[in-house]
């Protein structure tokens, strides 16, 4: 059982750092779809907005 | 269906994950001359193999991006290059902590430790540049050609061993030819444990594109709208 330690850091190492890394594509995620609801509002604003002036352009 | 993929390929990453770990402490014998430590081995040349793996596809992508010009290689090639500096990194510290009980140093100046960590920083180099500089075709061709250079390191990696007087194990295919894995069962285990690195690598680079693809639609779709409102006067 010598030498234990150096492989249990090794492994604990290993999986650590893909955590972290499946954290920051989470973490990613998470800001992608915040942008694409900001993104879907701004679209619905501006549909809503030019049916405006076309009601408007009709009277 | 992508999602069903990925889903899929998280599940079979879980299983031969497990299994790889199972095999690695509870199957496989412990080698002679290095003791328990040299269990490091199990996932030290998987993840090598894996950040390669991955270079090699950030060079393809991004001969493919110069050649096409298709946004979705240069998405390719950077979803690649961040998973290989990953592993890149693993390789690096998992055999660093192999070496410091059998060499009695966390690092040497061999020849395979140096051309690896010359890799990894030219990988440094590259995310660097696309984390630093706006995404632009002209910054894409540009870290096209950087990933293209920094994979003709992988062979001299590989076959370091062989040009240069070396310290570092040649296990997979030894300096006489044939392999250095005294048991069989020390042959499966190694590839269970291949498989399931490239699985789990599989998997990360699958979900890491599917949002690169995801974030240049969306910047797309923004540009689109801004037009879409300069042409109305609507601000």
């Amino acid at each position: 059982m010598e030498h234990l330690g150096y492989l249990f850091a090794a492994y604990t190492i290993v999986f650590a750092v893909i955590f972290l890394y499946v954290l920051f594509i989470w973490r990613r995620q998470a800001a992608l779809e915040a942008e694409l609801r900001t993104l879907e509002a701004r679209l619905r604003a501006a549909t809503e907005n030019s049916a405006d002036k076309g009601s408007v352009s009709d009277d | 269906m992508n999602t069903a993929i990925r889903n899929w390929l998280g599940l079979v990453t879980l299983v031969l994950m497990v299994a790889a770990l199972f095999m690695i402490f509870a199957y496989v014998p412990t080698e002679a001359d290095q003791g328990i430590v040299q269990r490091i081995f199990y996932f030290h040349v998987p993840c090598a193999w894996v950040a390669f793996a991955s270079f090699g596809m950030v060079a393809v992508a991004g001969m493919l991006y110069l050649w096409l010009g298709d946004q979705i290689w240069d998405d390719l090639g950077y979803a690649s290059a961040e998973s290989g500096m990953v592993f890149c990194t693993l390789t690096l510290v998992t055999g660093s902590l192999w070496a410091r009980p059998i060499w009695g140093v966390w690092w040497s100046g061999d020849s395979r430790l140096t051309t690896t960590f010359i890799l990894w920083l030219m990988y440094g180099g590259y995310l660097l540049l696309r984390a630093s500089a706006d995404d632009t075709p002209r910054v894409a061709r540009f870290a096209a050609v950087v990933g293209i250079v920094a994979a003709l390191d992988v062979p001299l990696v590989i076959v370091s061993v062989r040009l240069w007087r070396t310290i570092h194990p040649a296990v997979i295919v030894t300096r006489q030819g044939g392999h250095g894995l005294q048991d069989p069962s020390m042959i499966v285990t190694l590839l269970v444990a291949m498989a399931a690195m490239t699985a789990l690598w599989a998997w990360l680079l699958m979900l890491r594109f599917a949002q690169l693809r995801t974030r240049t639609r969306l910047d797309t779709l923004a540009t689109q709208l801004a037009f879409a409102h300069a042409a109305t006067g609507d601000r």
